[in-house]
């Protein structure tokens, strides 16, 4: 396919990967914010093609990662509901909640129906106008301008047997939190090429100056993250803090305008939970008002319970990363993508779970 | 969960800015896509699609800036070859 089998060239990669062995002259640290370059790393091994001196630590850019046990909790009773079709995207089915998970409800007869796009959502609405119809509209930025045009639609068409459960959150704001830690290790960030395609990344210039680091924005694949990583160490080395795109076939600094736009008319920022990390101010997308009737929070108002159910489970110091996958002693005996103990064992994007599909990079 | 894929735009319909949608050739299997993020968007154009929506035509000749950084890479590091 082309615009994809280009970047997985390994001679290619091999020269990238000895540009960066010319490169590294000291120990490194450096995050990928998102869970799909996570996936990538793990599934192309590319950390065993890297100077062992530099180190990946993977960010908490996976939403099913981070979505808050509080609002999984609401999904498990919405979706518990009688007269309810609860559609989600399929990795939320087995992320654990306080009690349950929508598999669960599922197996026990709930309507819970995967959609592939949120504009499905308003079709199924339309063909059940005698049920109440709801989306788990979970995401980063990447996602927020498909909810929102969902969202959009839906008041457009009227349509009342439809609702929205958000769990939309931004990255800015968590990579301040991460570099605000006590522990924090990073030292360099690629930014994530799918976030910056719809946001650019003006907004990234300021953290970077503020906190002297490099930001590099950065695509998916092979090429992609080993070129991230070399612009990433080459600043490092040159003493640089800056923010660089390296995902340019698709990134342009001031994003996509007509997508930011349907964002900030659906979408006001709030604070949100992230899970694993507590609390982060203005981290999050929220209705506005003239959207708030669609809000499946405000149509099925309940109280839940909202604490983790396995102590023993790490995700939180791994989505910050301050811990490694395997430095959990959970992790691929009472923890496994069957049977995960924490939503970085059950996203395919997720840490833990890309550890243990691709086992070599345990090492 | 940001999982976005290239594809070619084979077909544009819909007259509807809101409605714009297109289908899309991902290496032989062929989808509708929404365009409405992408409005300049033309057929053969080549863009990154994500829970159903266009969100960027991608850029040719920076595609290429990959493989070029890596010409000067061997050229500068390793002259005499």
């Amino acid at each position: 396919m082309k615009f994809v089998d280009e970047y997985r060239n390994s001679k290619e990669a091999m020269q990238l990967a000895d540009a960066i062995h010319r490169k590294t002259t000291r120990p490194w640290e450096l995050m990928e914010i998102c869970g799909g370059q996570t996936h990538s790393i793990a599934k192309y091994s590319l950390q065993d093609l890297l100077p062992e001196k530099i180190t990946l630590l993977h960010g908490p850019g996976c939403p099913v990662c981070v979505t808050s046990v509080t609002l999984i909790d609401k999904a498990v009773y919405i979706a518990a509901l009688p007269n309810v079709i609860f559609c989600s995207f399929g990795d939320m089915l087995r992320v654990p909640g306080s009690r349950e998970d929508l598999f669960t409800i599922k197996s026990k007869g709930g309507d819970i129906r995967i959609v592939y796009s949120p504009m499905d959502v308003l079709k199924i609405a339309q063909d059940n106008p005698d049920k109440e119809v709801v989306f788990f509209a979970i995401g980063f930025e990447t996602t927020a301008p498909a909810n929102a045009m969902a969202i959009y639609q839906a008041k457009l068409d009227d349509i009342k047997n439809i609702s929205f459960l958000i769990s939309q959150v931004i990255v800015p704001p968590a990579i301040r939190s991460i570099l605000e830690f006590p522990d924090n290790r990073v030292q360099g960030f690629l930014a994530a090429g799918h976030v910056c395609t719809i946001m650019g990344y003006q907004e990234y210039e300021p953290i970077s100056e503020e906190y002297q680091i490099p930001i590099v924005v950065t695509g998916f694949e092979p090429l992609d993250i080993l070129q991230g990583i070399y612009l990433c160490i080459k600043q490092l080395e040159e003493g640089r803090a800056e923010v660089e795109n390296q995902y340019s076939r698709s990134v342009r600094k001031e994003g996509n305008l007509p997508a930011q736009k349907n964002i900030q008319e659906v979408f006001q920022i709030v604070s949100r939970q992230w899970r694993g990390i507590g609390e982060i101010a203005q981290s999050g997308l929220g209705l506005r008002e003239a959207y708030s009737r669609f809000d499946a929070e405000k149509k099925f108002p309940c109280e839940v319970h909202g604490q983790e159910r396995f102590a023993e489970c790490i995700s939180g110091l791994v989505l910050q990363g301050i811990k490694k996958p395997h430095d959990c002693e959970a992790f691929g005996k009472s923890c496994t993508p069957e049977s995960p103990l924490g939503a970085t064992m059950v996203s395919t994007e997720g840490a833990c779970a890309a550890y243990y599909r691709y086992q070599s990079v345990q090492s | 969960m940001c999982l976005a894929i290239p594809g070619r735009v084979t077909t544009i319909s819909g007259n509807d800015p809101l409605m714009k949608t297109g289908l899309v050739n991902f290496g032989g299997i062929l989808k509708e896509v929404n365009l409405v993020y992408v409005p300049e968007v033309k057929v053969d154009d080549y863009v990154i699609v994500h829970v159903g929506f266009a969100i960027s035509i991608l850029d040719e000749k920076e595609a290429q800036k990959v493989f070029d950084t890596l010409n000067e890479l061997e050229n500068y590091e390793d002259p005499l070859q």
